[in-house]
């Protein structure tokens, strides 16, 4: 008899447990979010989450880290391609053109539909919203942005009898200085380079720099065209082999991306490239007086934006869209893109965030905050083509050869456009 | 009847490892053969028959002839210094010296890291200017090279990584080899007056053959299958310098999403280890004398 007792409890406690399911049934949001687990971002991330929850009991957000953007970007796919994608994730803003193709986004247009996500559609800058529209539709929304910043150490530029307050502002000042900034012990051993401009992994993003600074950027908006043989395009990269090869100012050979920072720390390096992500990292660990400075113009200033983007997956409910979509506008209020900026060293990716009294107070504490933000107005979008990663390969493994001097730039640049051109053909 | 009942039991026996085996390596190569006849489906577009089409592409793709030319030169430069290494080092360390269980240690160290680890701590050997090795050449003059960064070091570069973390492994199975020879040889070769050398090279060599051929074996497998202090290290650059045939296949499958492509690469691949272990089978496995 107890036996039979105790089954109808159980019976009675799944009845009470089932309608409150239903009457809940809340929906379940799933997101991937590029950083590996345990790290401080993880705490931010998880504080949003318990945050939404609590304001919307009828989402249920699950967030799931899924390592670095390159390993995110594949468990995304291979999700697709399983059956079972996430409703939302952040992943890079240049690989929209490769999800498109997938067919496994949405844009977010048909969700935007009052006056008011009009307007916070409208609220970004436009330099990030170019790698994320094509075709007149939105395609990604920009969370975790960057560009790329010239870092430069204040004691080597007095050392030198440079003005500390006064970063180069050209090609030709930035060479000059790099002349200057170049130590060399008795032996003629490079002890403190000038500058470097890191060229291992993604060297693309860095060589956009300066070919957008040169007058053209490498794409066109559509992603069916690059632009790897213009003339101006090789005279940029003909100004950065002039560093290393004639100059002599620029460390030779491929200059790793990831010791970068840590070549400026040591002092090895008196300026260096890198995204804006760093600052925080070079803020805490730099043991001298350094500045921060928009990259150095020739026929413009310019940068390409870097960074990441929400997507929207097409295997999801229209309620998983609709709550996926709520939490996007909620953490891209202005008060929270700035206190993600402040946290992060991420470039907050709306210009009123940068009105809150937060950042205002943290630009005044640190002024270098805000030379991203200035720089803004000139970034252009990341290079991004449809069949994305190849295209740029081809771009990557032309700057490498010319780096190291197996080709001249002029080669290696028509080289790559041609590689370019065969893979992009059927896309026209 | 009893016959009949034995063959069922030897195949009963034989069973759990033929149905893995069939499961994780047959079925998947041949699906893989399948599939690379096909093209890559892509979102709303499927996969159509292309025949032969994925196998002319290889043939006219300069990075994969550079790939596999790499990778020719890595099995060259990695096998037989990290065999002859572990030779050498597992005679060491089986001699009577001070310290032997430490040094036996050491030689193992490496082994035991994971290959990522491996890879960041020569990240930091390599590093210009103020890296370990630079640091150490530099006291003796030798000028600032930039040792991953240009095109002519950076493979043996990673050939060094290779063999540092192999050696030590193999030295294990030559140790273990070493120590089950009976002691009864030497003495007998000292009665007859046999130098030392010759001992070692009429008596202790043949006898390590069979460790020989299951070191080759593995050395081999090696050569092709361990990618993972590339992908930390150079990622195939400078300009595909270190691009190593799997760690392509790597990229084509997982970052240009190029599966019927990758699945062309991967049948040479398998083409290619099938050809050597069969060499080394067929041809080797004769030459070696088993006690």
């Amino acid at each position: 008899m107890r036996f039979s007792k105790a089954v109808r409890w159980l019976g009675a406690i799944a009845a009470i447990a089932s309608a409150a399911a239903f009457a809940q049934a809340p929906v379940e949001v799933s997101f991937f979010y590029p950083v590996a687990v345990g790290g401080p971002i993880t705490k931010i991330i998880d504080g949003y989450v318990a945050d939404f929850e609590k304001e919307n009991p009828g989402i249920k957000l699950k967030p799931i880290y899924s390592g670095s953007y390159q390993e995110s970007i594949t468990k995304a796919l291979t999700a697709v391609k399983s059956g079972d994608p996430p409703v939302t994730s952040i992943l890079l803003s240049t690989d929209m053109f490769t999800l498109i193709d997938e067919d496994a986004i949405v844009p977010f247009d048909d969700l935007v539909k009052t006056a008011d996500d009009q307007a916070w559609l409208k609220s970004f800058y436009p330099g990030f919203m170019e790698n994320s529209q094509t075709g007149g539709k939105t395609w990604g929304i920009p969370f975790q942005r960057s560009t790329i910043v010239l870092y430069y150490n204040k004691d080597a530029f007095k050392e030198a009898g440079l003005d500390p307050n006064k970063p180069p502002g050209t090609w030709t000042e930035m060479a000059d200085y790099a002349q200057k900034l170049t130590k060399r012990d008795a032996s003629g051993k490079v002890t403190q380079w000038g500058v470097q401009i890191p060229s291992s992994g993604f060297p693309y993003w860095l060589f956009q720099g300066l070919a957008i600074e040169n007058g053209v950027n490498l794409m066109n908006t559509a992603g069916t065209e690059t632009y790897y043989d213009r003339p101006e395009v090789i005279a940029a990269l003909q100004y950065w082999v002039d560093l290393v090869k004639k100059q002599k100012v620029h460390p030779e050979g491929i200059v790793e991306w990831g010791t970068t920072p840590k070549d400026f720390f040591e002092r090895t390096v008196a300026m260096m490239w890198t995204t804006t992500g760093n600052l925080t990292n070079v803020r805490s660990n730099a043991k001298f007086d350094f500045g921060v400075a928009m990259l150095p113009a020739n026929k413009q200033r310019g940068s390409p934006t870097g960074g990441g983007n929400f997507y929207l997956f097409k295997k999801s409910t229209p309620a998983q869209r609709e709550a996926a979509f709520k939490f996007i506008k909620w953490v891209t209020t202005p008060q929270r893109a700035a206190q993600w900026g402040i946290d992060t060293g991420y470039v907050a990716v709306r210009a009123d965030a940068w009105d809150t009294p937060a950042m205002k107070q943290y630009v005044a504490g640190f002024p270098p905050a805000a030379v991203a933000r200035d720089q803004l107005p000139y970034a252009k979008a990341e290079l991004s083509t449809h069949d994305n990663q190849r295209v740029t390969k081809a771009l990557n493994d032309g700057l490498q050869a010319a780096l190291t001097g197996a080709k001249t730039p002029e080669q290696a640049m028509k080289d790559a456009q041609r590689e370019s051109e065969r893979l992009l053909r059927t896309y026209k | 009847m009893t016959r009949t009942r034995e063959w069922l039991y030897a195949w009963m026996l034989l069973l759990p490892a033929m149905a893995l085996l069939a499961l994780f390596t047959h079925y998947p190569a041949l699906a893989n053969l399948w599939h690379s006849f096909f093209s890559t489906p892509k979102g709303a577009r499927p996969a159509v028959f292309v025949g032969l089409d994925n196998y002319r592409n290889l043939v006219e793709d300069p990075i994969f002839w550079q790939a596999l030319q790499n990778n020719l030169w890595y099995a060259l430069g990695t096998i037989p210094l990290s065999i002859v290494l572990a030779l050498v080092m597992a005679i060491w360390v089986n001699g009577r010296i001070r310290g032997r269980g430490f040094l036996r240690l050491a030689y193992f160290t490496p082994t035991i890291l994971p290959m990522i680890a491996v890879a960041n701590i020569w990240l930091f050997f390599y590093t210009p200017q103020y890296g370990l090795l630079e640091q150490i050449l530099g006291v003796f003059g030798v000028p600032s090279h930039n040792w991953l960064g240009s095109k002519s070091s950076a493979l043996p570069a990673m050939m060094v990584v290779a063999v540092w973390k192999e050696a030590g492994f193999f030295m294990i199975f030559y140790l273990a080899a070493l120590q089950s020879m009976s002691p009864q040889l030497r003495e007998a070769a000292a009665i007859e007056g046999a130098s030392r050398w010759y001992f070692f090279r009429r008596v202790t060599l043949p006898l390590l053959m069979p460790t020989t051929l299951f070191v080759l074996v593995n050395a081999v497998i090696n050569a092709f299958r361990l990618v993972d202090h590339i992908v930390v290290m150079t990622r195939g650059g400078p300009d595909n310098a270190t691009a190593l045939l799997l760690y392509y296949i790597y990229e084509i499958g997982f970052r240009f999403w190029d599966s019927a492509y990758a699945s062309a690469l991967t049948m040479v691949l398998l083409v290619l280890l099938a050809g050597v272990a069969l060499v080394q089978f067929l041809f080797l496995e004769r030459r070696t004398h088993y006690q």
